[in-house]
């Protein structure tokens, strides 16, 4: 194990799966002579060269599309969205093209492309490049949907998406760029799709909640566990495919759960993981589903109205006590 | 046997023997007689969704085609019967695609729309208009990057030149130079705006000059002209992997799909029956027939074998079977 920062973790695994495989290529704004524009494919250009760390123009859509039909043919690109905020330029290019392909040909041509790049609320850059994205494409079958909350989450899903066969998008977040945390520094080192992890182990209530709402739940936690309620926090890491299975489990054990979401709550992933919980476990729940999500409006610049925006440990501790102060059967 | 043909600018130095005037005549005949057939199938309900027909236009995919080699590359939008055909592909799961069956070429989860037939390198049907043109520049990025001399093949319409992805994937194809050619079928139509409707600059081909790529305007109803225009862009795509721009003068002589049978909304009758004298199958048989490159028989024998083989692939699809039902939640993901 060393210890690196999420951003040298995602790095190291670009580095190792290009070394690995000469099918893998970076493309993208500003990936190679600038070194990436939040550094993630930082000294790439220098040891691949710009036939495998290629810049692009500002054309989203076109850049994109490319990195699809080359992954038709076999290669496997990793395009970087400088934020994902500009993946909607994309949008059509990844929900009718990468995600359908393999459906529309009736599997002939699959689409082994990841599209990665830095998402979800940031530090007052407002509306336009502070949003969760997500929301915009774990609807679609045929994508798979990634948010790694750590450093090694961050290497070993984004190995693991690399080497999936099918379009994967890879959602990381500015504000956790700079956290460290140990990574295992085997190239081996993968962490499969799909798979949730229990960050914490309790007993009175489960929290599911990822990347920035996953440190606060767990600061939440913390100041909980002083008033004697054991929270466990379930990280799904991967919502499409979602693994309800830990989900549940973990709702079966506490009897209650909340879900903690950045963006704005409707139809949203509390709204889903909520349906399903209800589905599946109602006989075993001690109180309602509670959702804490971003507030239903865009995202302001002001400071102050920025911290509004977003759920915050308070919110989230506020919503653990109402579940477990509860009176169910 | 070149003398006796009509002259007509950028084949006159074109070998055309028998064998490829067979070829060509067959396969644009093929396209004619498949296409006929759908619409009939359709009529019956045999054929759901949009229908998009290529009658009429024939030239530009078999003239394309006939110069590229298997393992070159053919992609499309949703009017691509023809091309699919043009490259290789088998009438018979063409048809059943159509059908909804499960020997379709996509198992009959595409449709008229989305065939795609691996087997001849025919990267797809792709229904919302401009997006395949970024899809051809990245298959011809990965020719590049594994070092291959094939080139890629993309049709689009003139509807497809508004759109930002043409612009785009032009600059890009021409700054990484990509073997690519842009093979745009203008036939004055999209869906019903008329070209002069829609693009401030209707020459389309000019375009390609802007992004100082080698660019040129076709008769898309000249079967050997589209063959001899394509053929240059296919040796500089091969050769030095330079994109080219070519638009082809053509027409549809039936609606934008089979819910607009007539296409009488938006253009005269007239202005229809006078494109239909430049039908390019009417024009490529008088003029292999009065060069004497094919008797008369020899064009009767094509066009029952033809006949055979397209009424063979609707009995084909009539007897296979529609996909089971589990077939809904298969190819969704590919698995290890």
């Amino acid at each position: 194990m060393a210890v690196m920062t999420y951003r040298e973790a995602l790095n190291l695994a670009l580095r190792e799966e290009m070394r690995r495989d000469p099918s893998v290529f970076v493309m993208g704004e500003e990936v190679g002579l600038y070194e990436g524009a939040y550094k993630v494919t930082q000294g790439l250009l220098k040891e691949f060269g710009p036939k495998r760390v290629v810049d692009t123009p500002i054309a989203e859509s076109a850049f994109t599309g490319i990195g699809i039909g080359a992954a038709v043919l076999g290669l496997r690109p990793v395009v970087e969205m400088m934020t994902f905020n500009f993946a909607l330029l994309a949008l059509d290019q990844i929900v009718n093209s990468a995600a359908k392909m393999f459906y529309m040909s009736g599997g002939q041509y699959s689409v082994p492309i990841v599209i990665r790049g830095p998402g979800g609320p940031a530090a007052q850059l407002a509306a336009q490049h502070s949003q969760s994205m997500e929301v915009y494409f774990y609807h679609v079958p045929g994508l798979k949907v990634v948010r790694p909350t750590t450093p090694m989450d961050a290497k070993g899903l984004l190995k693991s998406a690399i080497r999936d066969d099918n379009p994967v998008i890879f959602i990381e977040a500015e504000t956790l760029y700079p956290v460290k945390g140990e990574v295992p520094e085997d190239p081996d080192f993968v962490i499969p799709l799909g798979q949730a992890i229990v960050r914490r182990e309790g007993t009175d209530v489960t929290v599911i909640a990822y990347m920035g709402m996953m440190y606060r739940a767990m600061e939440a936690a913390d100041e909980l566990a002083k008033e004697g309620i054991s929270v466990e926090l379930v990280d799904p890491r991967t919502l499409r495919p979602m693994d309800v299975e830990t989900i549940i489990g973990s709702v079966r054990k506490t009897h209650r759960a909340v879900v903690v979401e950045a963006g704005a709550g409707f139809a949203g992933m509390g709204s889903e993981i909520a349906a399903f919980v209800t589905e599946h476990a109602f006989d075993d729940l001690d109180a309602p589903v509670e959702r804490v999500t971003g507030a239903n409006a865009p995202m302001p610049y002001a400071r102050n109205l920025e911290k509004l925006k977003t759920p915050s440990k308070d919110k989230i501790a506020a919503a653990i006590r109402r579940v477990c102060n509860a009176n169910g059967s | 046997m070149a003398k006796t043909m009509p002259e007509r600018k950028g084949h006159s130095a074109l070998g055309l023997d028998a064998e490829l005037a067979r070829r060509l005549l067959y396969t644009m005949l093929l396209i004619r007689r498949f296409e006929e057939k759908a619409a009939e199938a359709y009529t019956l309900g045999k054929v759901g969704g949009f229908l998009h027909l290529y009658i009429g236009q024939e030239a530009v995919a078999v003239g394309a085609s006939s110069v590229l080699r298997a393992d070159d590359y053919a992609i499309s939008a949703y009017r691509e019967h023809g091309h699919c055909l043009a490259k290789g592909a088998d009438p018979r799961r063409v048809m059943a695609e159509l059908f909804g069956r499960r020997d379709g070429l996509s198992k009959g989860k595409g449709g008229s729309m989305h065939l795609f037939d691996r087997s001849v390198n025919f990267l797809g049907g792709h229904a919302i208009v401009g997006s395949h043109l970024p899809l051809a520049a990245g298959a011809a990025f990965a020719i590049k990057y594994e070092g291959r001399d094939a080139v890629v093949v993309c049709y689009f319409g003139d509807g497809a030149v508004a759109q930002g992805e043409f612009h785009e994937s032009l600059n890009i194809a021409a700054l990484w130079k990509l073997p690519v050619i842009y093979l745009c079928e203008n036939n004055r139509y999209a869906m019903g705006t008329s070209t002069d409707r829609a693009l401030a600059q209707t020459e389309i081909w000019k375009f390609g000059q802007t992004y100082g790529i080698p660019s040129e305007k076709v008769d898309g109803m000249d079967v050997l002209a589209v063959r001899a225009v394509v053929g240059r862009a296919v040796a500089r795509a091969r050769q030095d992997k330079t994109p080219s721009l070519i638009e082809a003068d053509t027409y549809r002589f039936r609606g934008h799909s089979m819910r607009d049978p007539a296409g009488a909304v938006y253009r005269t009758k007239e202005e229809v029956e006078h494109e239909k004298e430049r039908d390019p199958i009417v024009m490529f048989r008088e003029r292999v027939l009065t060069a004497g490159i094919l008797t008369e028989a020899d064009v009767r024998a094509l066009e029952k074998d033809v006949n055979d083989r397209i009424d063979e692939a609707v009995a084909f699809a009539d007897a296979s079977p529609e996909p089971p039902d589990e077939w809904l939640f298969t190819d969704i993901y590919k698995e290890d």
